[in-house]
């Protein structure tokens, strides 16, 4: 069970969208994605994404500028 | 109904094609699959070397307007055209080029960036693309 980070701090649309697609593609099932970024859109789409592609969330917090979720595969 | 968006790009704008391109990953982003039809001004666009030249649709005031939206998207860390275009096709995304553009325009070929195009075709192609796709969108 691999955990994958995903640092899309600084990135905008559609990068945080993209890498985390990516990331999911790569992914093996049961492994943890982690995504940390600051693009505020991203911080409600990346959700979204998950949802359509049913991917559990595990996590959704944000500290200061930076979010982080984490997302089962 | 197919979970699936084809956009035609028709415009060869540098504005239109970041939204046809941001559009297109986005849709591939959240698990839908996605085409793009180049034609026209866009298939130039697919010319080597040719991805960012087009002027802006709206105030480009002779290469001025594109310039400083250019440095605002370098402020705002956009990515790139190209960078935009290899993530499509990484995520799946299907590029076709129109035929009848490239015979009016006397473009062959080798003259585009081969690697990108995953079909060429006529305006049928681009229906049986878009027939039943969800979202389709002119650029």
């Amino acid at each position: 069970m691999a955990e994958i980070k995903v640092d899309v701090r600084g990135e905008t649309c559609p990068i945080p969208l993209v890498e985390v697609r990516k990331a999911i593609k790569k992914a093996a099932a049961g492994d943890i994605i982690e995504v940390i970024g600051t693009h505020p859109a991203s911080k409600k789409e990346i959700p979204m994404a998950a949802h359509a592609l049913s991917i559990k969330i595990l996590s959704d917090e944000q500290t200061g500028e930076e979010w982080k979720i984490r997302l089962e595969v | 109904m197919s979970d699936k968006a084809t956009l035609i790009v028709h415009s060869g704008d540098l504005d239109k094609i970041y939204s046809a391109l941001i559009v297109a990953n986005g849709a591939l982003a959240m698990g839908m699959e996605a085409s793009l039809y180049f034609t026209f001004w866009g298939l130039l666009r697919l010319k080597k070397g040719g991805l960012d030249q087009g002027g802006l649709s709206k105030m480009n005031m002779l290469g001025l307007g594109r310039l400083m939206i250019r440095r605002r998207m370098k402020k705002a860390n956009v990515a790139s055209v190209e960078r935009l275009i290899l993530d499509f096709k990484e995520l799946g995304g299907k590029i076709i080029a129109c035929e009848m553009t490239m015979e009016i325009m006397g473009v062959k070929r080798q003259d585009l960036n081969e690697s990108l195009i995953d079909d060429y075709g006529a305006v049928g192609t681009y229906i049986q693309e878009a027939r039943d796709s969800a979202i389709t969108l002119m650029v």
